[in-house]
């Protein structure tokens, strides 16, 4: 068939604010039609209730969510359309497959549900399974479906509602990593295929990366960051970004002339600070693979900063061992280096950061962060 | 068998208590006479009825139980404790105080009977109220066992229904309802078999007319008080419903086995 899966694509529009207890979140999203939004942000930050408030389980104290022309909610005037009218889907951890229906059956659903005939709605489930690459499992229960092919089903079943806005709530966290892989390209060519609007919520840089094309980062109820992935990834203006992003992460103020000095007493040489003004507080970020590790500083080269650290622990890391030092700072060594050097937990040592792999960029250039 | 072997004794003591009584039923039973005295018009008459109104109860307990269950599922955890305990009542109340509270609520001077009155309606002593009070008993046993599937399901599906786009009816219908589906049989198969053998209100409420309200446990009741049918057909009779009563448990049984219950 040609037609598209799903055609309808709409800007989502989220200014709130809503209380859950003693929590409160405040935030203001705008997703263009057809793009895909990324939620960054930690354990408690807001991204559950931003979520609820969209589905519609949560009513919002103030202010409104508008998907295109149509108003979802609006605490001003009292409306709030429940959730069976709102037009958005969602996929969570957990696939929550109507254990009482066959793979044909959940994805028939929702155009069941919306009026459709039993002959189109079952034509559209079997299309949109063959989609997600189940054929010939339409008859299967999901008792009888592996983990990741539970969650295709889940993933052909929201669609197949053709929801103007898709939520998607840590939909990989719950599968085997080859799965979560499998899954991830799936719906990034789903999403992308059917230009829907999407809202990812994930803990998961790569999640973040394959699907979205801009991201917000939420901490304690607020947006902290938001743009570009690239931009907020590769300037983290948060220690929780620095972390989805590995990077290590400083903060400081710029003395002029390319040095740092962070707010724990260090020097820092960065390749360029053409950013920042002197005097003014700038962020500091450097990849943990730039990082050299030795017992003293007697060879230390032109245009190196050195600092001062101490063992905390290691890791199996990318092609390498990953080491923490004390002071949320980390570093990456192949395991031949690490050998040689022989560190034990503990043990002062002193890192090499070449100047060239610290970009540093002003503190105020973003909300603020805490 | 683990714990001290001793208690190996009230162990089959307990079960000669529920077995033997039985056994005592059979042997007293004259087996050529059972046909006769079951297709006896008399019989014919009580079975027949015993098996419209039980069907009626069990009809009434679906229609109201099945909501009051998803009420008492979905409500808050303290008033589910008052409702599930109000709704148990029944349960540990004798049924002839049921069937005098039902004639307090219903006769033609009670509580709500004096209005039905005033219009003509006069519901004790005939078939209604043998369904009413076979109603009134039979209705926890419904209740109970949906009202626990209910909560176990929790909300989780009925939430994915309605980002579906689906309706509460449809979502009812389609998700809640089938959800709970291996719960409501054993529910509505525990309120038949108690329906069925419902005595004491009904013989309060509903009197004991034959044809009209002498189901089979009021028949039987009244065969050995020397009226109506003969001993040997009441014993025959009482030898049906335990038949029905084991019947409905092994197809239960069976039918757990086969949804893995």
């Amino acid at each position: 068939m040609s037609t598209p899966l799903t055609d309808v694509g709409s800007r989502l529009v989220v200014d709130v604010l809503a209380r859950r207890g003693a929590f409160v979140l405040d935030v203001a999203l705008e997703i263009p039609a057809g793009r895909v939004l990324a939620v960054l942000g930690p354990n408690g930050s807001g991204k559950s209730t931003l979520l609820d408030v969209v589905v519609g389980r949560l009513q919002p104290e103030r202010g409104d969510v508008r998907i295109g022309e149509r108003t979802l909610c609006d605490a001003a005037s009292g409306v709030s359309v429940p959730p069976e009218h709102r037009r958005v889907g969602l996929l969570n951890q957990a696939p929550s497959l109507f254990p009482h229906l066959s793979a044909l059956e959940n994805v028939a659903f929702g155009p069941r549900a919306s009026g459709s005939s039993r002959h189109d709605a079952r034509a559209r489930a079997a299309q949109l399974l063959d989609a997600v690459g189940l054929l010939g499992y339409e008859d299967r229960r999901p008792a009888k479906l592996s983990g990741g092919q539970q969650q295709r089903v889940a993933l052909a079943r929201a669609l197949a509602a053709q929801p103007d806005v898709l939520l998607l709530d840590e939909p990989f966290s719950a599968l085997d990593v080859t799965t979560a892989a499998d899954m991830r390209m799936l719906t990034a060519e789903t999403l992308h295929g059917t230009s829907t609007t999407a809202v990812i919520v994930t803990h998961d840089v790569v999640d973040a990366l394959s699907l979205a094309d801009d991201c917000v980062v939420l901490d304690s109820g607020r947006v902290v960051d938001g743009g570009r992935i690239g931009r907020v990834l590769g300037m983290p203006r948060s220690p929780f970004v620095a972390a989805l992003a590995g990077m290590n992460f400083l903060t400081g103020t710029l003395l002029g002339d390319g040095l740092l000095r962070t707010d724990d007493g260090r020097m820092l040489r960065a390749r360029d600070s053409e950013s920042v003004r002197a005097g003014e507080r700038a962020f500091a970020a450097f990849a943990p693979s730039s990082v050299g590790i030795a017992r003293d500083d007697r060879h230390l080269p032109e245009g190196e900063s050195r600092l001062d650290a101490v063992v905390d622990q290691w890791e199996r890391g990318v092609g390498g061992v990953h080491v923490r030092l004390v002071g949320a700072l980390s570093a990456d060594m192949n395991p031949a280096e690490f050998a040689a050097l022989g560190l034990r937990r503990g043990e002062p040592v002193v890192l090499h950061v070449p100047a060239a792999a610290v970009s540093v960029y002003p503190a105020d250039g973003g909300a603020p962060t805490r | 068998m683990s714990g001290p072997r001793w208690l190996i004794a009230p162990a089959v003591l307990g079960l000669a208590l529920i077995v033997l009584p039985l056994i005592a039923l059979i042997a007293k039973l004259d087996w050529t006479s059972v046909p006769a005295a079951i297709l006896s018009p008399e019989a014919l008459s009580a079975l027949t009825l015993s098996l419209i109104t039980a069907a009626a109860a069990t009809v009434v307990c679906i229609v109201l139980g099945v909501p009051l269950a998803l009420l008492i599922a979905r409500t808050t955890s303290r008033a589910a404790g008052v409702l599930r305990a109000v709704v148990t009542l029944p349960l540990v109340l004798p049924p002839l105080v049921g069937g005098i509270a039902l004639l307090f609520l219903l006769g033609r001077t009670g509580l709500v009977g004096a209005s039905l009155d005033a219009v003509g309606v006069r519901i004790p002593f005939t078939t209604g109220a043998v369904v009413i009070a076979q109603s009134f008993v039979a209705m926890p046993f419904l209740v109970i066992a949906v009202e626990g599937a209910f909560r176990t399901a929790g909300v989780r599906y009925e939430q994915v229904a309605a980002t579906l786009g689906a309706s509460r009816w449809t979502t009812f219908r389609r998700v809640t309802l089938p959800l709970v589906g291996p719960s409501l049989v054993a529910g509505i198969v525990l309120c038949f078999a108690r329906a069925l053998g419902e005595f004491g209100a009904t013989a309060l409420f509903a009197g004991n007319q034959e044809g009209v309200t002498r189901t089979m446990p009021l028949a039987i009741y009244t065969a050995f008080n020397g009226g109506g049918i003969g001993q040997d057909t009441a014993i025959a009779l009482s030898l049906l419903l335990v038949v029905v009563a084991v019947l409905v448990l092994l197809a239960m049984r069976s039918w757990r086995e086969d949804v893995g219950l």
